[in-house]
Parts: C-alpha cells; structure tokens; sequence
C-alpha cells in the first residue's frame, strides 16, 4: 500500500526550503522501491518546525521537522516512512502541546488536507455551512452571524452581521463582496495561511456572505507580495466552480456568485477598505471620506460587504455548527477565537488559534518558549505597525478587544511582534513615523506632513539636538495625527511612538548616552 | 527593446483585460510581468485603450510601490524591512545585502525595501526573483547569491 507523505507548500515552509525536500522525498523513495504519495499539506503552524514533514501512520500522523534536505536519506534510513525513530522525530503531530492546546475553529483543517483537494475539504465539513445557508433566508444568515457575535478581524472589529445587514437592506441591481487580503501589518501571516492552506474556506465563506446580501460578484485583493497565495487561490476558484460551487447556478439554488482575484501592487494604505475600493477601481489608492458607508455606496458605487479573510473564513463554521458554539469561545464583547501570529524574536513562532482571553504571557512563554535570542523579552507590538509597544507590566492582561482599548492598545489582526532587550524603542518609533511618511495616501495634512515632521523630530531626538523641546514637540505632532487624520493610518501612528515613549523613555534618553560615548571614541 | 515589440505586447495585454471593471491595475500588472516594467511611452497607448488620461495612468504608475518604469536588473532582491525583520536582525542584514550587490557590478542586482512578506515568524526574510527565503543570515545570503552567480 502507498505510503501517504505530507510536505507543506505554505510560502514558510517553501522560503524554508520544502520543494527540495518534497522533490528529495521522491527521489530517496524511488530508490529505495518504496511506494509514495506525497500530499503538499498547508502548514500546520508550528513555523519553527517548517519544513514539517509528516508520515501517515496507522496510529495517526507522524511528525518530523525541521527537515533539510541532507535530512531525507537518514529519515528513510530510520524508516520513517513507517513512523520509525529518529532525532526529528516529533511523536504523533495532534499530541504536540503547541497544538493540542489550541482552539481551532477557523483553521480546523490547515495543515491537515491538501488545499487544493475539494474531496478532502467535504469530507471535513467542507461546504457544509454553505448547504446550511441555501436553506435560509437571506435575514436569518445575516441573524446567524450577528449572533455568533463575530467582529471584523481586519483590525476595526465591527461586528460582521451588522455591517453584512446594512448591505443587505440597501436595494441595488448589482452588490458586491470584497475579501480585504492585503494583509500587510508585520508580524501576521493568518490571511496567507488560509489562503494557501485551505482556500476554499475562503471562498465558502464568501459565496455565504454573497447569498446573505444577494451580491453576485466577489473580488479577493491580495497583496502582491503574496504569489504562493494568488496562484493557489486562483486553483481554488476553477475548481469550486468546476464543482458547482460557484457560477451562475451555485449548487443548483438559482443564485449567482462569480469571484475574482485582484492583485495589489504594494501600497500598505490600500490595505484600508476605502483606499481599497479605488484600487480594484484601477485608480491610485487614495482613502475615501466617510460617509457613504461601503455598505451602502462601496464598489462602483454599488453596496458592498467588505471583510478581512479571517472574518470570512470563520463564516462557515459558524453556519455549520450555529451561532451559539461559536459565541461559547471567548470572554466580554470578544466572542470567539482569534488566530494569534507569534513573530519575530521567539523561539516558537507560529500561529495560534485560541479564543479571546488568552494573555500575551501565556502566547509568548507557553507556546513560544521565550525569545529566540534568549535574551530577555522588552516590548513586545501587537496589532500591526499601528499598534502599540507593551511593556512587561501589561503581559497579563487577557487579550480581548474592549480590555485592550482600556490599557490604550489594540488587538488588530492579532500579529504578536516580539523584541529583546537589544530593542531600541527610540528607533522603532522613529521607524513608525518612516513607515506612515513612505506609506501615506497623502489625502490629510495631519498624515502626509505629520509623518514627514515626525521623522525629523525623532532625528533630533536621537540626536540628543535640544532633546526636552523636540520631545514636546513630537507629542504635539502625535496629538494632531491623532485627532485630525482622515483614517487609522496617520490616527494610529501615534500608537507606537507614544507607548515607546511611555514605557520605554529610557530608550529615549539612552540615544543621548549612546552618542556621547561614540562621541567620546572619536576623540 | 525594440518600440514596434513593446507596442505589440502591450496592445495584447490590453485587449486581455480591456473588459474587466477596473482593467487598469490587472493591465500594468500584465505588462510589468511580461516586460519587466512599464515603458513611459505605454502610457499614451493605455491611457486611450481605456478612455483614461494620461495623467491618471501616470499617477496610478507612480502611486504603487509595485511598478517600475524603468527596465530592471537582471535579477530584483527585496528585504524585507519591516519589524518582526528588525527584531532578528533584519538591518544589518540588510546593510550586509547593500555592501554585498555594491561590491558587484551594477545592473545586476536591484535592492529594493519591502514592508513584510508574511514570514515573520522566521525573520528575517528576504525574496530573491520571485523566490522567498526566509530566517536569512549573512552567510546564507552569500550563498544564495554566488549559487544566482553559476546559473547567471
Ligand atoms: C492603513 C490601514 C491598513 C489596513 N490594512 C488592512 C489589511 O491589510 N487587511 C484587512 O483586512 N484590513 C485592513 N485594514 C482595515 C480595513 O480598513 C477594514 O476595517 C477591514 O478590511 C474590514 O473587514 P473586517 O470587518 O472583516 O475586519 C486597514 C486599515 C487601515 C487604516
Ligand atoms: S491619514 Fe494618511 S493614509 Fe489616511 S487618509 Fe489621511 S493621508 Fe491618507
Ligand atoms: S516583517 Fe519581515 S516578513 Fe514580516
């Protein structure tokens, strides 16, 4: 009987090396007279492991990773291929704590089933909330969702049944459904995850959201710097129409649902729905003002449901199991689970889906087993490159919408960027200034000037050049972009500098120290 | 490249997507991927195919990071630069990659910045022609580039 061997082919997994792999797999197998198939798996999530190559077994799957390359002959050598021993060796993948203690609702089949295999999407409640969602009014899918208390998981966290009923009572020949695939905070991977791991719970999620608001025609926008993504999902596409699943006749309903993929072309702002909008429109992604709601005059004009990916792709569980067992995760206002992105200086980086209410502590020591420096943790980002520094005193804070905005942070799209103490909080918030000056659409003043000042003003600063005014300055300037930008871009760039600024000033003041002792050398 | 060629190119690249809702962005894409960037004089033929002004398909050329109007090296580098990249280390390698394609003969190498690839639980990461790398040292890169070297 054929062995059955799975090799991701998530963009992490690739960038680490899994095609050699995948291909070595192969080869040492033919070699050896040894029966293969080899399955090319989305990414379980565990990105420290990658490439993680797992073994069907008669007991379960067996996990073995990091894999090199060089590692394949060695592997065959242990027998891997029947579950043998050997230093990779991960035991059983469902029995690794990392994973074992997550709540997976929204990435119940990541890493699990090859993507593209519409058999193995069905045969895991594939297209089940769809089925579901055919047999009910347009206001009851809307009532389902509302009630499951799922909020926008893009970053502004508004509840997705309000926004999808607006749409729906808005009347127009012709609505839309946008997935907002941008995805460029750093520090997030979620929306590539889903994309190119289970894509069609993507586009289930959306044919819902569509037969909910009776839009016929969807567009997912997703960042350039996605291929891996574009290409997979682009796959998807044929295939779920192929299977009847989209098109003019979707599962013989009599309803209509055509999707796309539209390619951005590197712009962080066009990430922002409004400036979104214009893109797919073939225009400069320039934010728009507020209102009309997008609800009601998005797309050309027309009402539209625009939802980041994990909003949607969490749609068709809550369809299939119902409002009340996905509203059982979660704590407060945050209902649910959110898929956490523990990145940068961590041992364990990866993805973590949980339900709300989980502290960064337990993220960061728990799952991600301390810096990867091993040096210890100083600030940690959550939320993007708009979100703010923490500080230690704040880890333990559950991770929940409301009790985030309380300590003035944001939970975002759940990106965890982690720094050691080698962190200078003065150059990260003179980067966040960097960052909105090259990124602005340049519509507000307060934005595309502010940011531009901004960078200046933390030269100064960093250059100890009369550091106690500058100082006041940049909290002028941060009061302003706060209050008088048109969107979160220039609204929320303040965020980071001012909590570096708060929880870090020694950083502030090291610069100074920093510069006379290169001073000194010089000398 | 030869005037007549590009104008071929671009006219059949235009004729793919003329119809779509928003064809503008779907045909500089076309056009980058197919030439490697968007020619100056494209822009008049674009701009009649699709009843724009020129003003407008310049803005919208100019405005994304993504397009480029002149051709490129042989080969693009994008480091990413963004800070899950920085807390790993990303600016020195970074300025390693700067020193490195210096060293180098011009026109080969194109660096550019980019504000995250999505891998930054394995930072720091960079992408090479369309080839993602990621947990990238110093010494990795050097290997990537001399290996770019053999087959260039
Ligand atoms: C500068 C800026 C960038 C944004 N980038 C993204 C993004 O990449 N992906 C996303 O889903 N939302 C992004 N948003 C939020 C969107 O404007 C919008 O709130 C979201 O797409 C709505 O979907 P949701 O309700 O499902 O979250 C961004 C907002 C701003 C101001
Ligand atoms: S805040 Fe910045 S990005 Fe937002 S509208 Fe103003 S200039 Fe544009
Ligand atoms: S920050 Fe560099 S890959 Fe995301």
């Amino acid at each position: 009987m054929s062995i059955k061997i799975f090799v991701p082919q998530d963009s992490a997994a690739l960038a680490l090396g899994a095609d050699v792999v995948a291909e070595n797999v192969l080869i040492e197998a033919k070699r050896r007279g040894i029966d293969v198939t080899l399955v090319r798996n989305g990414s379980r999530g565990m990105l420290w492991l990658e490439p993680l190559v797992e073994v069907q077994t008669a007991d379960g799957r067996m996990a073995y990773g990091p894999v090199g390359p060089e590692d394949i002959a060695g592997l065959f050598e242990a027998n891997f291929h029947l579950g043998g021993a050997h230093t990779l060796g991960l035991g059983l993948t469902e029995e690794i704590d990392y994973l074992k203690r997550q709540e997976r609702l929204t990435f119940a089949r990541v890493g699990i089933t090859d993507p593209l295999s519409l058999a193995d999407y069905l045969a895991l409640s594939g297209f089940q909330g769809l089925h579901k969602a055919l047999t009910m009014a347009p206001t009851e899918i809307v009532q389902e969702v509302t009630e499951s208390g799922l909020r926008g998981r893009g970053g502004a966290a508004f509840p997705t049944g309000i926004k999808w009923k607006t749409v729906l009572g808005t009347a127009a020949a012709q609505k839309y459904v946008v997935c907002n695939a941008d995805e460029g905070d750093s520090g997030t991977f979620a929306d590539r995850m889903i994309m190119e791991g289970d894509p069609f719970v993507l586009i289930e999620g959306m044919t819902i959201a569509a037969v909910a608001v009776g839009a016929t025609q969807g567009y997912i926008y997703v960042r350039s710097e996605y291929p891996q993504a574009i290409s997979v999902l682009n796959k998807a596409i044929d295939i779920a129409r192929q299977g009847g699943y989209l098109g003019s006749d979707i599962l013989g309903s009599g309803k209509a649902f055509e999707l796309e993929v539209r390619k951005a072309a590197g712009s962080y702002v066009c990430g922002e729905e409004t400036a979104m909008l214009e893109s797919i429109e073939g225009k400069r992604g320039i934010v728009r003002s507020k209102p009309p709601l997008p609800a009601i005059s998005g797309l050309f004009g027309k009402p539209t449901v625009i939802n980041n990916v994990i909003s949607l792709a969490s749609v068709p569980i809550i369809l299939d199991r119902g409002a009340a067992f996905y509203k059982d995760y979660g704590m407060g206002r945050s209902r649910g689970t959110l898929p956490f992105q523990l990145a940068g200086n961590i041992r364990q980086g990866g993805l973590i889906e949980k339900a709300f209410g989980v502290t960064l502590r337990e993220l960061m020591v728990d799952y991600g087993g301390g810096s990867a420096s091993g040096r210890p943790i100083k600030a940690v980002q959550v939320g993007g490159p708009l979100g703010t520094y923490l500080p230690e005193s704040q880890w333990d804070t559950p991770l929940d919408y409301e009790a985030y905005m309380a300590m003035g942070a944001v939970v975002g799209h759940g990106g965890i960027v982690v720094h050691d103490d080698t962190a200078d909080l003065a150059k990260l918030a003179r980067y966040a200034m960097k960052f909105c000056a090259i990124e602005s659409c340049g519509k507000c003043t307060p934005c595309r000037i502010g940011a531009t000042r901004g960078v200046e003003v933390m030269d100064k600063i960093i250059a100890n050049q009369d550091r106690p005014a500058q100082i006041e300055l940049l909290r002028d300037l941060c009061d302003t972009m706060l209050n008088g930008s048109m969107c979160a871009m220039g609204g929320m760039t303040p965020y980071p500098v001012l909590s570096a600024l708060e929880h870090f000033s020694q950083d502030f003041a090291q610069a100074v120290h920093e510069e006379t002792v290169a001073g000194e050398h010089h000398v | 490249m030869n005037p007549a060629f590009i104008h071929q190119q671009v006219a059949k690249i235009i004729e793919q997507h003329r119809l779509r809702p928003g064809a503008l962005l779907p045909v500089l894409h076309g056009i980058q991927d197919e030439l490697g960037f968007i020619p100056s004089e494209s822009v008049i033929q674009i701009s009649l195919a699709l009843n724009l002004s020129r003003a407008e398909v310049h803005g919208v050329i100019t405005f994304y990071h993504h397009f480029h109007t002149t051709p490129p090296a042989r080969h693009s580098i994008q480091v990413c630069r963004a800070e899950a990249c920085q807390s790993m280390g990303g600016e020195n390698l970074a300025e390693h990659v700067a020193q490195r394609i210096d060293e180098r003969a011009a026109g080969l190498y194109d660096v550019h910045p980019v504000y995250c690839l999505g891998l930054c639980a394995n930072a720091p990461a960079l992408m090479i022609d369309e080839v993602l790398h990621a947990r990238v040292t110093p010494e990795k890169f050097d290997r990537l580039i001399n290996a770019l070297g053999a087959h260039s």
